[in-house]
């Protein structure tokens, strides 16, 4: 049970050493490490944990962290999921804070940082057409996935009030499908 | 007890703040208001320092506020104050997840949350996208249009989108190599 739990840290530690900027540059990374190297999970569970994320309080990126870790390891996987993803940070902050005043406006840190954002945005686009691939299925998807791009892009509209509408719209769209089956049956 | 009062200042920030790191900025600010841990100015230099560091931005200034309050432990137990809530919340919502899987209306929320959140990741792909490689405030002051692109990035964009597509190497690879990109060619 100890090593499963240090497992666990130590894979989130890894994963919060190598994110650059917060909860959806993880994405990539958590693919590759969950569900393509370790398959604990398939794409649309990942998919659902950040769905829920979105919509919780708290960091998305502990949110996701803790979703993994608990269905692995119940409470214990869970504490040790976001006790790893937070640990660098801690590590890496007290570093600068205390020995590397103005390390944020070295030239080179900036070089560097500019050339990883490009290629952030680049592993975004990657996920984000196979998360379509995976979860937009039908014309429904299609304009919700729409619709959400455009009111988060344009609008400064809670993230919690669109993941609660799009749920509840996702239980009327089957309901309404349903019924639609259910009619034609019956003719 | 300064550990004690900053555990309870970054809880309510790890429970109210929804939406990812930046969602914890306007508290940090009314924090610095009423307790004069840290002056205004701090909270610029931390979001560069955020910015420039793996891990979640929200973590991250956490950290940053609770090492320049109290040392590192002030750095500790600032973090474990934002989790905690997230661990608690997210660790019940698992619970019940667990219970209800399969369920019929479990099942038509996550039809509806799937697209949302494509949506959701498409639109903060699009932010790092436009933020790294498009120039808006050039452009305002020169008025040539060509000025908005920053052809270097986006080439190297193409260029890393079609590596990620071709080799499915750990996206730490390319982190790594966009880093080193970012000096060479002096993005």
């Amino acid at each position: 049970m100890f090593s499963k739990l240090l497992g666990i840290y130590i894979l989130f530690f890894r994963m919060g050493a190598v994110t650059f900027g917060g909860g959806y540059a993880m994405l990539p990374v958590l693919r590759r490490e969950i569900v393509q190297s370790r398959q604990w999970m398939d794409e649309e569970t990942i998919m659902d944990f950040y769905a829920l994320s979105q919509g919780l309080p708290g960091i998305i990126a502990v949110n996701v962290s803790v979703f993994i870790g608990y269905r692995r390891h119940k409470v214990p996987g869970a504490a040790a999921a976001a006790l790893g993803m937070v640990s660098p940070c801690i590590i890496i902050i007290s570093v600068i804070a205390f020995l590397l005043a103005g390390f944020q406006d070295n030239i080179y840190v900036q070089y560097a940082l500019a050339g990883i954002s490009v290629c952030v945005a680049a592993l975004i686009l990657d996920a984000v057409i196979s998360m379509w691939k995976k979860g937009v299925k039908d014309i429904f998807g299609i304009i919700l996935c729409l619709v959400m791009l455009i009111l988060s892009t344009f609008t400064k509209i809670s993230p919690i009030l669109l993941v609660i509408a799009c749920a509840l719209l996702g239980v009327a769209a089957k309901r309404m499908k349903r019924d639609a089956g259910t009619r034609g049956d019956a003719a | 007890m300064i550990y004690l009062q900053l555990f309870w200042e970054f809880l309510k920030i790890g429970l109210f703040a929804v939406g990812g790191g930046m969602a914890t900025l306007p508290f940090l600010q009314r924090l610095s208001e009423s307790s004069g841990w840290f002056p205004q100015s701090l909270i610029t230099d931390m979001i560069a320092i955020s910015e420039s560091t793996p891990g979640p931005i929200g973590i991250n200034m956490a950290t940053y506020v609770g090492c320049n309050v109290a040392g590192v432990l002030g750095g500790i137990t600032a973090t474990l104050g934002t989790i905690l809530p997230s661990i608690v919340i997210v660790t019940t919502v698992s619970r019940y997840l667990e219970k209800f899987r399969g369920s019929k209306i479990v099942d038509s929320a996550f039809y509806g949350l799937r697209p949302a959140v494509t949506g959701l990741i498409a639109a903060a792909g699009i932010s790092v996208v436009q933020v790294s490689m498009f120039h808006m405030d050039i452009y305002q002051e020169t008025g040539m249009i060509l000025d908005i692109f920053d052809f270097k990035k986006l080439a190297f964009f193409v260029i890393a989108f079609a590596a990620i597509k071709k080799l499915k190497l750990h996206p730490i690879v390319y982190i790594a190599c966009a880093a080193v990109i970012g000096v060479l060619l002096k993005f």
